[in-house]
């Protein structure tokens, strides 16, 4: 027992010593599910707007650069989908495909006031409750305000008014939340 | 290291010869015979018989030189002139009587002998079975608890916790990451045989950098020469789930003796009164043991322990951004709350501690001792998050921290002098595995430790003794690690930190930071003993201690709180002026401590909140590590008494207030005032049933500084401004706990205990300020507990 654990000991010894000298530090953490940009693309009116929200430095200290693409039009049902890419990376790496493939864990909520729009989702997971990768704008008057698009980890889809894209009651935790100034003429 | 010292008695017969025989027993105080002790006359030896008789014959005229060994007492070693056939017998005292003999009016086996020490028994530990170190802790005055959820349990001295309040396990200093506040000590309680609390930074034999106090831990360790084992098997109803824990003693012939223990841990999500606690289960593997060769002048161990945890991170308090934190504080109902399971998901923690030591001491005449360590560390630490597109069986940060230590350690008593100084060494290496997809928050880096001690203490009377000691560390550590250049920019680090960078990874610089520390710590005290049974202890004590890799480096999200953690390569070195008195008062049936302190802490590291930093995920919280002069003071009190024969009662306070003297505000996490009092009723005649009824009494904490913020959230699709009130401290609360034990005879050699405990008996909804969790989630609620232990 006394020369088993005194072998033992020598060998962790010895083992250690030698791992010492092998870290791995040659290269950055290559960030993998970092997600650095949300763009929003809206289809409707013959014409195409882009919103893009885009932070490179993940967690690090700059803000967002917020790009809009154009305004949008009044009384106008608008085609939407939302990407999530990570652009610190070449070639940019498209992180919606992981969201829609864990469909069921994810949801995107789309919050803006009710008078400048409604938005309705057209896509489904595995157990039938939306996802919100596409989805339809319809706007309302004239007028100007915010656009927040949400990505939820594990939301109760179950949750009073949750599948109807109210996040009050989602739970979960946010992976993304971007806030787009818009304007309707 | 307990001094072997001599009492013995000799009783002379005899007629002239010049080859003599010497006869006679070796005995312990009781008269007992001893079998199979060690008994060497000059060159010749012999183990003594089932009546503890020797015999030696052709032992020529002369000095010889007698030494007497066995395990569980003290070893006689002296000269006896023979001139004539002998008789002798040696009474030989158990090492328990020993340490009393030693100093007998002052404390024996003393870490330091000017602060009162507290120290927690072995039938307290067993209590806390399938609880975790910091709960057993909490049964001293003056130690509070700080908690990620309710398995990751920290000790709090004073006020003070994580690197300021250093574990000593069997004379190592558990090198086990725990600088962060969600990382426990990697310890299982059952592999203690006592546990004592030095409050302070007074016992320089073991470091000079415990501003807040030591905990030191020493295993089971067998007085005497037999086998026996003990099971403890305890079974709880919140967490529906149990520990097992096994030990086996064995002293053998004289020379060898060995212990093992092992244990086992499986719980369920935990329940407070309300709801589910969703994924709050944990498990534990443990393993300890060692082999001691006790020699004639030397006795040699090896000892190795591994603990293996793995502990679920509640669902809840994995948030998202501060909108997440916000809506868990307002709503006061966490945001997951699923079905009882035993079953553990991510976020959780898989941690792995290695300990391994070889001890030598070395007894080279009466009171002078040499003690030669080595210990190996190794500690992995997984963290395991909810990502997004990465398997969940993938860690989000994997730390593999490897620690060699030697120490040499030189202890001398001459008359009233005792003088303990010794040396250390220590390596230290941190890998953060790259492959983990997440920058990792504590960086890979190497650290060597050196440091020299001397301490003197002297009682000149029975009543007053002097104690006082210097210390000097040396640190040097250098880390590798990726900054981005906007966090580089944003913290100024350039031009002063440049000469770090050494590469240039487009939006990262690649930096080798390396900082060198000398300090030096002191500590001065006394112990007095006057008029009628009043003791005093006074103690003033200097520390200083480096900061740690997280304080220096962190650079990162932290999930669970939903903030920004920023390092500061600036951080200057933490000094403490601790002074701590401690009085005690004896009467017949009453015992009092009162333990006031003052402690100074010059550039005292905190947390604080300095802004915002808006990303991709929404907006976050930015606290910032920083330095400011701190002032702690407060008292701890207890007392016992003993009312009748069958009736006790015992009362702990602690009370600390923590002022920031610079900015004129209160510290942080500065734990309220606790009062426990217990009533407890004992009757030998009923096969040693004990009942004891406990009061807990947690005030609200109203030093608290002011760190609340402002955050737009969205209401009806706009954005508007709400304050987010992380600052405020949870309601006083009021627990009662229940404890009852029995013992009884099971078969000759076998002793059984049955103890009942419940614990919040009132179900009592309640959060705690100390709890970094109090943001999501209720503490749990009443919990029953069936333990049996059987002694075989």
């Amino acid at each position: 027992m006394k020369n088993l654990n005194k072998k033992n000991i020598f060998f962790l010894a010895i083992a250690a010593i030698a791992l010492t000298s092998c870290s791995n530090d040659d290269n950055p953490v290559n960030e993998e599910e970092l997600i650095t940009t949300v763009r929003t693309t809206l289809v409707g009116g013959g014409q195409t707007i882009t919103l893009t929200s885009r932070d490179l430095d993940g967690d690090g200290p700059n803000v967002p650069v917020i790009t809009i693409a154009g305004n949008l039009a009044a009384n106008t049902t608008y085609t939407g989908a939302v990407s999530f890419l990570n652009e610190s990376v070449s070639p940019a790496e498209d992180i919606t495909v992981e969201v829609e493939e864990e469909g069921v864990d994810h949801q995107i909520f789309y919050q803006m006031a009710t008078t400048l729009g409604t938005f309705n989702y057209t896509d489904l997971d595995l157990n039938g409750k939306p996802i919100g990768l596409n989805f339809t704008l319809t706007t309302g008057n004239a007028g100007s305000g915010n656009l927040t698009v949400t990505l939820r980890h594990l939301p109760n889809k179950l949750a009073i008014g949750v599948a109807m894209g109210d996040i009050t009651n989602a739970g979960g935790a946010t992976d993304a939340a971007v806030t787009y100034p818009i304007v309707i003429n | 290291m307990q001094k072997f010292s001599l009492i013995f008695c000799l009783l002379y017969f005899g007629n002239i010869q010049s080859q003599n025989t010497i006869s006679g027993k070796v005995l312990d105080e009781n008269n007992i015979a001893i079998e199979k002790s060690h008994v060497h006359f000059s060159s010749k030896s012999a183990s003594t018989k089932k009546d503890g008789s020797f015999l030696f014959t052709n032992i020529p005229n002369g000095n010889v030189k007698v030494l007497i060994t066995c395990i569980g007492y003290k070893s006689i070693d002296t000269i006896i002139a023979v001139n004539k056939n002998l008789e002798i017998n040696f009474v030989i005292k158990t090492k328990i009587e020993a340490l009393k003999e030693v100093a007998v009016k002052h404390k024996s086996n003393y870490f330091n002998l000017s602060v009162s020490e507290q120290k927690i028994k072995e039938k307290t530990i067993e209590k806390y079975s399938s609880q975790s170190l910091g709960n057993v802790l909490k049964e001293v005055s003056g130690v509070s608890i700080l908690k990620s959820g309710s398995t990751i349990v920290k000790p709090v001295i004073n006020g003070l916790h994580s690197s300021r309040v250093p574990v000593f396990n069997n004379n190592v200093k558990l090198e086990d990451q725990q600088w962060g506040m969600e990382h426990a000590p990697n310890f299982d309680v059952n592999s203690a045989g006592k546990i004592t609390v030095l409050k302070g930074a007074s016992g320089l034999q073991y470091g000079g950098d415990a501003i807040g106090g030591i905990i030191i831990i020493d295993p089971y360790s067998i007085k005497i020469d037999t086998l026996f084992g003990k099971t403890i098997m305890t079974m709880e109803s919140n967490g529906r789930g149990g520990t097992i824990s096994t030990s086996l003693h064995k002293g053998n012939f004289c020379d060898w003796s060995w212990n093992v223990q092992g244990s086992l841990k499986y719980f369920g999500d935990r329940e407070s009164p309300d709801y589910i606690l969703s994924n709050t289960g944990n498990r534990e593997a443990n393993f300890s043991g060692d082999v001691k060769y006790m020699g004639k002048k030397y006795d040699f161990s090896v000892y190795y322990s591994l603990y293996n945890a793995n502990i679920a991170i509640l669902s809840a308090s994995h948030i998202g951004n501060v909108n997440d934190l916000y809506n868990s504080i307002n709503n006061q109902v966490p945001s997951v709350i699923e079905n009882f399971t035993y079953s553990i998901k991510n976020p959780q923690q898989k941690v792995q501690h290695h300990l391994a030591k070889l001890n030598y001491n070395y007894y080279l005449k009466d009171g002078e001792l040499i003690t030669f360590q080595y210990a190996f560390q190794f500690n992995n630490r997984k963290e395991f998050d909810l990502r997004t597109g990465v398997s969940d069986s993938r860690p989000a940060l994997d730390l593999d921290l490897m620690t060699h230590t030697l120490n040499a350690d030189y202890k001398l008593s001459i008359d009233s002098w005792d003088l303990k100084s010794g040396a250390m060494g220590s390596f230290q290496n941190n890998t953060a595995n790259p492959n983990t997809g997440v920058r990792p928050l504590i960086p890979s880096y190497n650290k060597f430790d050196a440091g020299i001690y001397a301490v003197f203490d002297n009682h000149f009377t029975d009543d007053f003794s002097v104690e006082a000691g210097v210390r000097y560390d040396f640190s040097t550590i250098e880390a590798s690690k990726y900054y981005q250049k906007s966090r580089w920019d944003e913290r100024n680090y350039s031009p002063e930190f440049d000469s770090f960078i050494v590469g240039d990874f487009g939006t990262q610089w690649f930096t080798k930071p390396n900082f060198t520390f000398h300090n030096f710590s002191a500590s001065i005290g006394t112990q007095y003993s006057f008029g009628n049974d009043f003791e005093l202890y006074a103690n003033l004590s200097r520390a200083m201690r480096n900061p740690n890799p997280s304080e220096f480096f962190s650079d990162g999200l932290h999930h669970s709180s939903g903030m920004i953690e920023l390092g500061d390569l600036r951080l200057q070195t933490e000094k403490s002026n601790k002074m701590n008195l401690s009085l005690q008062k004896k009467w017949k049936g009453l015992r009092i401590n009162i333990n006031p302190f003052l402690n100074q802490v010059e550039d005292y590291i905190f947390l604080k909140p300095t802004g915002f930093e808006t990303t991709i995920r929404g907006a976050f919280p930015v606290w910032e590590y920083e330095q400011t002069n701190a002032l702690l003071t407060g008292i701890d009190f207890d007392s016992e008494w003993k009312i009748s024969e069958n009736w006790q009662h015992k009362l702990m306070l602690t009370y600390v207030n923590g002022k920031d003297v610079t900015n004129d505000d209160a510290i942080i996490d500065m734990p309220p005032l606790n009062i426990n009092n217990r009533i407890q009723f004992s009757k030998k005649e009923w096969n040693n049933l004990t009942l004891e009824l406990q009061s807990e009494m947690v005030f609200k904490q109203t030093q608290f500084p002011n760190n609340n913020f402002m955050t737009l959230i969205i209401v009806d699709g706009n954005l508007s401004p709400v304050e987010v009130d992380i600052s405020s401290p949870p309601p006083a609360y009021h627990l009662l706990h229940f404890y009852s034990d029995i013992q009884f005879k099971t078969s000759k050699n076998t002793l059984g205990t049955l103890g009942f405990t419940v614990y919040n008996l009132l179900n009592t909804t309640y959060r705690d300020y100390l709890n970094r969790q109090r943001f999501y989630v209720d503490e749990i609620g009443r919990s029953f507990q069936i333990q049996l232990k059987i002694n075989y």
